[in-house]
C-alpha cells in the first residue's frame, strides 16, 4: 500500500475504470460521438471528404481518420456553427478571447453543465477537497471558464464557496483569513502574489488557514509550486483545461502529484508533432490534441490545443487509471498568457491600428517583476502626432491603453517612443520579448 | 550658490495663471524667470522672483501652496553644443537632472539655464570642478 | 423586426404560482414562516436571543403577524459587529456559499448561505424573471458583476433554473457586450440601469440601432434610477425596462421585482416580509405612507435577518396589481436614509473615502465627492485640494500622488473613483456638516 501525504478518496469510481474497460468505452464514445457530428456541417464535410462515418469507427486507431480542428475552424464558425444540438437546448455560453477582435464562444447543454461538475469535482477530491471546506475562488468569472468550473465543482462536491472573483487582493487576504478558508483556487501567478502580501502583513504559514490549493488557467514551474507551498503552508495542485474541449475539468493532479490524469472516459489525448502532426512517442514534448467525446452541445473533434506537454502511460501509485500529462511547457503558436488570460500580438496590433497617429511597429515586453504579469507595449509614434505638450501625449498613450483592453482583455502600459527608434527587422519581425522565459518563470 | 524657486500647484484651467502674477507685482515682486509645467489635470507654475522670501510668505498667506525650492542657475555658451558641453558634465555622475528651463533673457552671448537637481549640492560641485559658471543669487534675484 | 414576448399574451409560467397565493393564505403561511425563523434565530444566534430576553420575548410571543412590530431590529452595524459568523444559524458544514459586500470601515459585511437558502434564492430569481416576462426560451446576457458581489451569480442562479441560456458576460468591455448581444440574438439584459444607458450611448455611436436587436427585456437594479429614466430607457431601445430590488444582507436580487404592469415592485413575501416604517420614530407608516423599508427573511436558514434596516425609503403601493399577484408592492427607491450611496452596484460610504485619502496624506484633505452620469455611465471624482505637506514641484511626484490617490480608493471601495487634484479652498466650506457628496446624476 502507497503511503500517500493525505488521504487517496476517489470522487467517480469511473476514474478507476480498468485500461482495457476504459478502451472499450471510449471506442463506443467514440462511435456515438461520430455521429452526433453528423449534425455539425463543417465535420459533415469532413468526414464525406475523408470517407468515414459512424460505422467505420471500430478502434481508437480509427481516430486518425477523423478530421483535426483547429480554433481558425471555430472562428470560421463564428459564433456557433460548431453546434450539435438545437439551440433550445443551450442553458450557458463561454467564450475565450481569439487571435483578432472576435473571441470563440462555446456552447452547454444542462448535461454538459452537469458533466464540467462532476469532472471538477473529480480532480478537487483528487487533490483533498472534502464537503465541509471552505473554498475561496479568486479565479475571474464571466465568460472565462476557470471561475465556473471550480465553482460547480466544489459546489457539487458540496463545500461551502466565496466566490472572491479576481482583484482586491487585500480584500481577498481578509476573506480568507477571517472566514478560515481551507482551499485556494486561482491562477498561480495570483496565489504567489497573494502570498507575498500575506508574508508582508507578516502572515507566517502556521498562522494562514489555507490547506490545500488549485491552480490553473497558466503554465506554471515546480520552483513556483515550492515557494507557493512554503509560504502559505498549503499543498498544491495543477489542473488543466481549455474552454474549447470544456474548461477546466480536462486533467488534475492527484494526492501523487507526478502529473494530471486525464479524464480519458470524456476526453481522448493525442500527442503530436505540431509540424509533421504525427504521433510522439510517449515521454516526449509534443502538442496535445484533445477530443471531447460525451459533450452534447459542442463536441469537437481532434482539437489542436497548441499546448506542448509529454504523456506519462506507467500506472500510478492513485489507482486512477487516466493517463497523466506533465505541465504545459510551452506554445506552438505565438500566444501569450497574461495573468491568466490568452494575448495574441495580432490583437495589440488590431488595438494600434484602432489609433490614430501610431505606426505600425511596436514591441511587446512581458515581465514579472514581483508576482504579476506585467505587459508594455512600445509604440512607435507617427512623427506628425508627436507634440511637446504632455497633456495630448497622456490623451494618446490612454487612448492606446483603453482600445488594448478592448481588444485584448489586459492592462498595458504603452510607452510612446520617438519615430524611427525601434529596432527594424528583415522578414519576420520579432514583436515579443518575454522576460519570464529568461527568468526560468514560465 | 543654489538659489531659491518658489513653485505653485494650478488646476489646469483658462485664467489660472493670473492671480498669482497679480498678486506678485501688486507687492512689487519682480518675475525674473517662469516656467509651467501641466498635465491634462493640473500644472505647476515654477518661479524665480526678486524677493523669494517676501514672495514666498504672500502667496503662502494668500492660500495657495507654494513650495521652496533650491535650484541651480548655470551659465551656457549661446551656440550650437554650448548645453551639451554642460549636460555631460553630469552624464556618467550619479546627479539627476529632474527638470530645466530658460531663464529668460541672455547676457551677451551667454544664455542662463534654471536646472533642478536630485542633489544640488553634488552637481555645483561637478559644474565648478569642469569650470562652468554657476550664476550667483545676487546676480539672478537682481538683474 | 417585431418583439414579441416568449410567451404569449397571458402566458403563465408555472414558476410565477407562489405569486398568486390567495391572500389568507399567503399571510398563514408568513405567520407560521415566522414563528420558525424566529425560533431558529432565538435558539441559533446569541445576539438575537440577548435582544429577545432583555424585551421579555421569546418564541412564544409571535402569535400574530402583527406581534413582529415586537421583535428588535437588525441594523448593519449588527452585522459588522458581529463578524464574521456573529449572525450564522447554521453550522459551518451546512454552509454552501458566502458573499460579501463592502461595510463602512475595513472589514466587509459577510453573508451565508445553506444548500436550501441557494435554493430559495434561485427560485425568488425564477420567478423574478418570470415576473417580466423572460422564459425558458430567452437569452439571458448577464451583465451583473460576478463574485463577492450577489447581483452576478443571483441573476445567473435564477436564469439557468429558468432553462434559458445564460451568457455571463459579467460588467464591462461594452464593445463586446454589444457584440455578443448582437451575434447571439439576446432577448433579455440583466444589469444597472446606468450601464444599459452607457451601453445604448456606445451602440449608436458603433451605428447599432437597438430596435434592430431581439433585445426586448431589460431587468436594472442595484442602483437607484427613475421614471424618467425608465422613459428614456424604453424609447432608445424598444426594450421594456424593468426594476428589480435587493440587497444582499437579505439574499440578494430577487427580494422584488416590478411585473409588466410596471406599477411598483412586487415583494416575494412568501419569503421576504415587507414593513415600512417612520425612521425616526420606528413606528409603522400607513400605507401610502413614505419611510424605511425593514425586511424579515422568513425561510432563510444560514442567516436568518429579523427586522433589517434596509435604510431604503418608499412606500407601499395601495390597491391590487391588476396583473393578479397578492404579492404586495413598493414604490421604487428614491433615496436612502443615510449618507451612503450607489454608484455602478456599490454601496459607497463618504468614511470609505475619508479612510482611503488618509491613508495616502496621513492627514484628511479637504474632499468632495462629485457624482455624475456620462454617456449613461455614472462617474465618481473625488476631489482633493492639495495640502503644502504633499505638494512637490515636480511633475512626476504629483502624478504619482495622483495614482496612488486613485489606487488607495479603488482597492478600499472596490471601484473606480477619478481623482482630481483642485488648489485650496476650491471646495466650498459650508457651515456645518460639510457637504461631502453632489450628486449630478438626476435620478429623479
Amino acid at each position: 500500500m502507497a503511503e500517500f501525504l493525505f488521504e487517496n478518496r476517489i470522487w467517480d469510481p469511473a476514474e478507476k475504470l480498468p485500461r482495457n474497460e476504459l478502451q472499450a468505452l471510449q471506442v463506443r464514445r467514440l462511435r456515438d460521438c461520430v455521429a452526433r457530428l453528423e449534425n455539425v456541417p463543417f465535420y459533415r464535410k469532413a468526414f464525406a471528404q475523408g470517407n468515414v462515418n459512424a460505422d467505420r469507427i471500430r478502434s481508437l486507431d480509427d481516430l486518425k481518420r477523423l478530421p483535426l480542428t483547429t480554433k481558425a475552424d471555430l472562428r470560421e464558425h463564428y459564433p456557433l456553427g460548431f453546434l450539435a444540438t438545437p439551440r433550445s437546448e443551450i442553458v450557458r455560453i463561454h467564450g475565450s478571447t481569439g487571435t483578432t477582435g472576435k473571441p470563440t464562444f462555446v456552447a452547454y447543454t444542462r448535461d454538459d453543465l452537469v458533466l464540467w461538475a462532476n469532472l471538477c469535482a473529480r480532480f478537487l477530491v483528487a487533490g483533498g477537497l472534502r464537503p465541509e471546506h471552505m473554498v475561496h475562488i479568486a479565479f475571474g468569472y464571466g465568460l472565462f471558464t476557470g471561475g465556473f468550473g471550480l465553482h460547480y465543482g466544489a459546489e457539487l462536491v458540496g463545500a461551502a464557496i466565496v466566490p472572491a472573483a479576481a482583484g482586491n487582493t487585500e480584500r481577498q487576504i481578509v476573506l480568507i483569513n477571517d472566514l478560515q478558508a481551507d482551499v485556494l483556487v486561482c491562477t498561480p501567478s495570483y496565489a504567489l502574489n497573494i502570498a507575498e502580501m500575506m508574508r508582508a502583513q507578516g502572515y507566517t504559514p502556521d498562522k494562514i488557514p489555507l490547506k490545500f490549493a488549485h491552480f490553473g488557467g497558466e503554465p506554471w514551474t515546480e520552483d513556483m509550486r515550492l515557494e507557493i507551498e512554503r509560504q502559505m503552508g498549503l499543498l498544491a495542485f495543477n489542473n488543466y483545461g481549455l474552454s474549447e474541449v470544456i474548461g477546466p475539468g480536462v486533467s488534475g493532479e492527484c494526492v501523487v502529484r507526478n502529473g494530471m490524469h486525464i479524464q480519458e472516459d470524456h476526453f481522448l489525448v493525442e500527442c503530436i508533432d505540431p509540424d509533421t502532426l504525427e504521433p510522439v512517442p510517449y515521454g516526449e514534448p509534443g502538442e496535445l490534441v484533445l477530443t471531447a467525446l460525451t459533450k452534447q452541445a459542442m463536441p469537437i473533434l481532434r482539437y489542436r490545443t497548441r499546448d506542448i506537454a509529454r504523456l506519462d502511460p506507467t500506472p500510478c501509485p492513485c489507482g486512477r487509471t487516466g493517463i497523466r500529462m506533465g505541465r504545459v511547457i510551452g506554445r506552438s503558436d505565438d500566444m501569450l498568457i497574461i495573468r491568466g488570460a490568452n494575448v495574441f500580438p495580432s490583437q495589440i496590433e488590431e488595438a494600434l491600428l484602432r489609433v490614430e497617429g501610431t505606426a505600425p511597429h511596436y514591441l511587446i515586453e512581458v515581465d514579472r517583476p514581483g508576482t504579476l504579469d506585467e505587459v508594455t507595449v512600445r509604440v512607435e509614434l507617427r512623427p506628425e502626432r508627436f507634440s511637446d505638450k504632455m497633456s495630448q501625449m497622456h490623451v494618446l498613450r490612454e487612448d492606446i491603453e483603453r482600445q488594448i483592453h478592448i481588444v485584448a482583455g489586459i492592462r498595458a502600459n504603452v510607452e510612446l517612443v520617438a519615430p524611427q527608434t525601434l529596432e527594424r527587422f528583415i522578414g519576420k519581425a520579432k514583436r515579443v520579448v518575454d522576460h519570464r522565459k529568461e527568468k526560468g518563470l514560465i | 550658490m543654489k538659489i531659491h524657486q518658489l513653485s505653485l500647484f494650478l488646476e489646469n484651467k483658462p485664467g489660472q495663471l493670473t492671480a498669482p502674477c497679480r498678486e506678485l507685482a501688486d507687492a512689487g515682486i519682480d518675475i525674473r524667470t517662469l516656467s509651467l509645467a501641466d498635465t491634462q489635470q493640473f500644472g505647476i507654475l515654477r518661479l524665480i522672483v526678486s524677493d523669494w522670501k517676501r514672495g514666498y510668505e504672500l502667496l503662502r498667506d494668500k492660500g495657495y501652496v507654494v513650495k521652496d525650492t533650491e535650484v541651480v542657475a548655470i551659465e551656457v555658451p549661446d551656440r550650437p553644443g554650448g548645453l551639451l558641453e554642460v549636460l555631460k558634465v553630469f552624464e556618467k555622475s550619479a546627479v539627476n537632472i529632474e527638470y530645466m528651463y530658460a531663464f529668460t533673457f541672455g547676457r551677451g552671448d551667454k544664455a542662463v539655464l534654471i536646472f533642478r537637481f536630485d542633489d544640488p549640492d553634488a552637481a555645483i560641485a561637478l559644474l565648478n570642478s569642469a569650470g562652468i559658471n554657476v550664476v550667483g543669487s545676487v546676480e539672478v534675484y537682481n538683474r | 423586426m417585431t418583439k414579441t414576448a416568449g410567451h404569449g399574451f397571458g402566458g403563465f409560467n408555472p414558476v410565477s404560482a407562489p405569486d398568486y397565493l390567495p391572500v389568507p393564505l399567503l399571510r398563514d403561511l408568513q405567520l407560521a414562516r415566522l414563528q420558525q425563523i424566529v425560533r431558529r434565530a432565538y435558539e441559533n444566534v446569541n445576539h438575537f436571543r440577548e435582544q429577545m430576553n432583555a424585551r421579555g420575548l421569546n418564541p412564544d410571543s409571535i402569535k400574530s403577524l402583527q406581534d413582529i412590530g415586537k421583535l428588535p431590529f437588525t441594523v448593519k452595524n449588527d452585522l459588522r459587529d458581529t463578524y464574521p459568523f456573529g449572525l450564522f444559524a447554521s453550522p459551518m458544514g451546512d454552509i454552501v456559499r458566502l458573499h460579501a459586500s463592502s461595510g463602512t470601515t475595513g472589514k466587509p459585511i459577510v453573508v451565508a448561505y445553506t444548500k436550501d437558502d441557494v435554493e430559495v434564492w434561485t427560485s425568488a430569481m425564477m420567478r423574478a424573471f418570470a415576473a417580466c416576462g423572460v422564459g425558458s426560451g430567452d437569452i439571458i446576457q448577464n451583465a451583473y458583476g460576478y463574485g463577492l458581489f450577489t447581483g452576478g451569480l443571483g441573476a445567473h442562479y435564477g436564469g439557468e433554473a429558468l432553462g434559458a441560456t445564460v451568457i455571463p458576460i459579467s460588467g464591462g468591455n461594452t464593445d463586446r457586450q454589444i457584440m455578443v448581444m448582437k451575434d447571439f440574438g439576446v432577448t433579455a439584459i440583466a444589469c444597472t440601469p446606468s450601464y444599459f444607458l452607457h451601453l445604448l450611448e456606445r451602440a449608436s455611436e458603433l451605428g447599432v440601432d437597438f430596435h434592430d436587436l431581439r433585445v426586448r427585456v431589460g431587468i436594472f437594479g442595484a442602483e437607484p434610477w427613475s421614471e424618467t429614466m425608465r422613459r428614456r430607457i424604453e424609447e432608445m431601445s424598444g426594450i421594456k425596462a424593468y426594476d428589480i430590488y435587493g440587497l444582499s444582507e437579505i439574499v440578494g436580487p430577487g427580494v422584488g421585482i416590478e411585473c409588466s404592469c410596471q406599477c411598483g415592485l412586487h415583494i416575494f413575501e412568501d419569503h421576504f416580509y415587507p414593513e415600512i416604517i417612520d425612521p425616526v420614530t420606528n413606528t409603522p407608516c400607513a400605507e401610502g405612507e413614505e419611510g424605511e423599508l425593514v425586511l424579515t427573511t422568513l425561510s432563510k436558514q444560514a442567516m436568518p435577518m429579523i427586522r433589517y434596516r434596509t435604510r431604503d425609503i418608499t412606500s407601499f403601493v395601495e390597491g391590487q396589481c391588476a396583473c393578479g399577484r397578492t404579492l404586495r408592492r413598493i414604490k421604487r427607491i428614491g433615496r436612502r436614509a443615510d449618507d451612503m450611496f450607489i454608484i455602478r452596484g456599490v454601496n459607497v460610504f463618504p468614511s470609505q473615502i475619508e479612510s482611503a485619502l488618509l491613508a495616502v496624506e496621513g492627514t484628511l484633505p479637504h474632499y468632495q465627492i462629485v457624482l455624475t452620469r456620462e454617456k449613461g455611465l455614472d462617474q465618481m471624482e473625488v476631489q482633493v485640494e492639495v495640502t503644502a505637506e504633499v505638494f512637490s514641484d515636480r511633475i512626476g511626484a504629483l502624478e504619482a500622488l495622483h495614482t496612488k490617490l486613485e489606487s488607495e480608493l479603488e482597492h478600499t471601495l472596490g471601484i473606480r473613483a477619478d481623482v482630481r487634484l483642485v488648489e485650496p479652498h476650491a471646495i466650498q466650506r459650508s457651515e456645518g456638516k460639510a457637504k461631502r457628496v453632489i450628486d449630478k446624476r438626476n435620478l429623479g
